[in-house]
């Protein structure tokens, strides 16, 4: 391989220690890499570990076994590397829009003179130029998203880990988002590390579509590669023969996992 | 309801009391006054004694010594709790260990230290602001306590992610954090800055408006005792009007109850 590997996942596996000391494996032995500049997504059931192992290549968990290499140097605590969208709303509620952006930069030293015009910058690119000084409940949840992209990207991160990130939108804001994801990706595309349950989503989106089984101790069962052309437009690509195609074959593998998924999530809540 | 109609209505509230004491205490009903002048007075007599106070100018150096009371027991009281509280909220182990006192300490009445602290601060300012430090300083301590506690375990990661050092975490997240929940319990604490103040001036001192209460008291004035009352609570009224006006500026952040987004 003549691209450098970005993120590298050896063998990995994540285990909690419940409450009453029995030991859950949420993931075992997950093999994975992401290439530097691919775009590859984690699809699975609900439950399945697909965002612990987000956490894992982020350095926010300890793999129990295993290893996790970022450009071929082992991870050791938080991956600097990284920049991080999360599912949940995580951006800091007593700043601006703005303020948001500009604190990536600021805390790696750029004067505040210096971060506001860049950070402004980076809200009119995600379509939010006039929305700076909006705090954040005043804006809608794909607003915020917008927001929280902007914030993670103005650190210009070489590696984008995102867990859900569109999960919480509506349907058409999430294929909005999509697109919006698609061509800031495009400008310099950063190796991406995709985690969602949508698999229409995930064929869109990547270059490589990674199935994960149903939790507990999941594991990787499938690897596609999605040789859609680029620039892809979200809602065109969806109508693409090939598309309907790998669509198929990968939710025939899918099927059987959701199903059990949902079969012991129905289990889990009748032994409780 | 339109705002002049709903501020009508407030007046008349207002209005019909008064009259209603004012009749009831003068004008006799089936030839007995139902609320006997000595242990009622009447809002005549009340309203004349304010004007006495505020045309004499007394009343001013009394409104100044509880404002001053009350200003230093809020700014020293917020300060201790805001210290402590975030200690003991990032240092798990102090707050394990000094959990039972605190709870002691707080169940106690404070009316009780009343007399400790006079007896140990004289008789003078300090004494009332000791008394209301101790109320206030239990507010803000739980209220900063439970804000550095409860930050979003998400807006806590990101940070990290973002590279975010500790100090620097402490700063952008813990900090604003915790001061959202001390500004939230603002209304309360600065009333309990103002209740320590009276209530140390009513139990021992030589001025201030629980002092004027309760000499007034001492020699039967009722309408003494009523013209306090009421300008204490034009005072508190005052006071928590300009709690609001902060609390606006410094809270612009926060979605309101009548924000119907996010």
């Amino acid at each position: 391989m003549s691209t450098p590997t970005a993120v590298a996942l050896e063998d990995a596996k994540v285990a909690f220690r419940l409450g009453d000391g029995r030991v859950y494996t949420a993931v075992e032995k997950a093999h994975l890499t992401v290439a530097q500049g691919e775009f590859v997504a984690i699809v699975g059931p609900t439950g399945c570990g697909k965002s612990t192992l987000l956490n894992v290549a982020a350095g926010l968990l300890k793999p129990a076994a295993g290893n996790v290499r970022i450009f071929d140097r082992p991870l050791a605590g938080l991956n600097q590397d990284a920049g991080y969208l999360f599912q949940a709303d995580a951006l800091f509620p007593w700043k601006t829009a703005l303020d948001n952006v500009a604190i990536g930069l600021e805390i790696k030293g750029t004067p505040r003179a210096e971060a506001l015009p860049r950070a402004q910058k980076w809200l009119t690119s995600v379509g939010l130029g006039a929305f700076a000084g909006r705090y954040p409940h005043m804006l809608s949840g794909g607003q915020r998203k917008r927001v929280a992209l902007a914030q993670v990207l103005i650190r210009d991160p070489k590696i984008l880990l995102m867990d859900e990130p569109f999960g919480p939108l509506d349907a058409q804001t999430r294929q909005v988002m999509g697109n919006l994801l698609l061509d800031l990706w495009n400008a310099d595309r950063k190796a991406v590390l995709f985690v969602t349950h949508d698999l229409e989503e995930a064929i869109a989106l990547a270059d490589r579509v990674v199935i994960m089984s149903a939790g507990p101790s999941s594991r990787i069962i499938g690897d596609w590669r999605v040789s859609l052309p680029r620039p892809r437009d979200i809602f065109e690509v969806r109508l693409d023969k090939e598309f309907h195609a790998l669509h198929r074959e990968i939710w025939s593998v899918l099927k059987d996992e959701v199903m059990k998924g949902y079969a012991q999530s129905t289990q889990a809540a009748e032994a409780v | 309801m339109s705002r002049p109609t709903l501020f009508a209505l407030q007046v008349l509230v207002a209005v019909v009391c008064i009259v209603l004491w004012q009749v009831l205490s003068t004008v006799p009903v089936f030839g007995k006054i139902l609320l006997p002048p000595f242990f009622f007075s009447n809002p005549f007599d009340v309203f004349s004694q304010i004007v006495k106070w505020f045309a004499s100018g007394v009343i001013w150096k009394h409104l100044g010594i509880t404002l001053a009371e009350s200003i230093l027991a809020f700014v020293i009281g917020s300060l201790g709790g805001v210290l402590v509280g975030f200690w003991f909220a990032r240092q798990p182990l102090v707050a394990a260990v000094f959990d039972p006192y605190v709870k002691m300490v707080n169940a106690l009445p404070r009316v009780v230290l009343a007399p400790i602290f006079a007896l140990w601060l004289g008789l003078g300012i300090w004494s009332k602001v000791a008394l209301g430090v101790t109320l206030v300083f239990f507010i803000v301590f739980f209220n900063v306590y439970q804000g550095v506690k409860e930050v979003s375990r998400t807006v806590l990661d990101n940070g990290r992610m973002l590279g975010m050092s500790e100090r620097q975490l402490m700063r952008h997240v813990y900090w604003p954090s915790a001061l959202s929940w001390m500004f939230s319990s603002l209304h309360t604490s600065v009333g309990f800055a103002v209740v320590g103040a009276v209530v140390g001036e009513y139990l021992g001192s030589a001025a201030g408006l629980g002092y004027l209460i309760q000499q007034a008291e001492g020699v039967f004035d009722v309408a003494g005792v009523f013209a306090g009352m009421f300008v204490l609570s034009a005072f508190v009224i005052l006071i928590d009007y300009g709690v609001t006006l902060v609390e606006r500026r410094l809270l612009v952040w926060r979605p309101t109850a009548s924000d119907g987004r996010g």
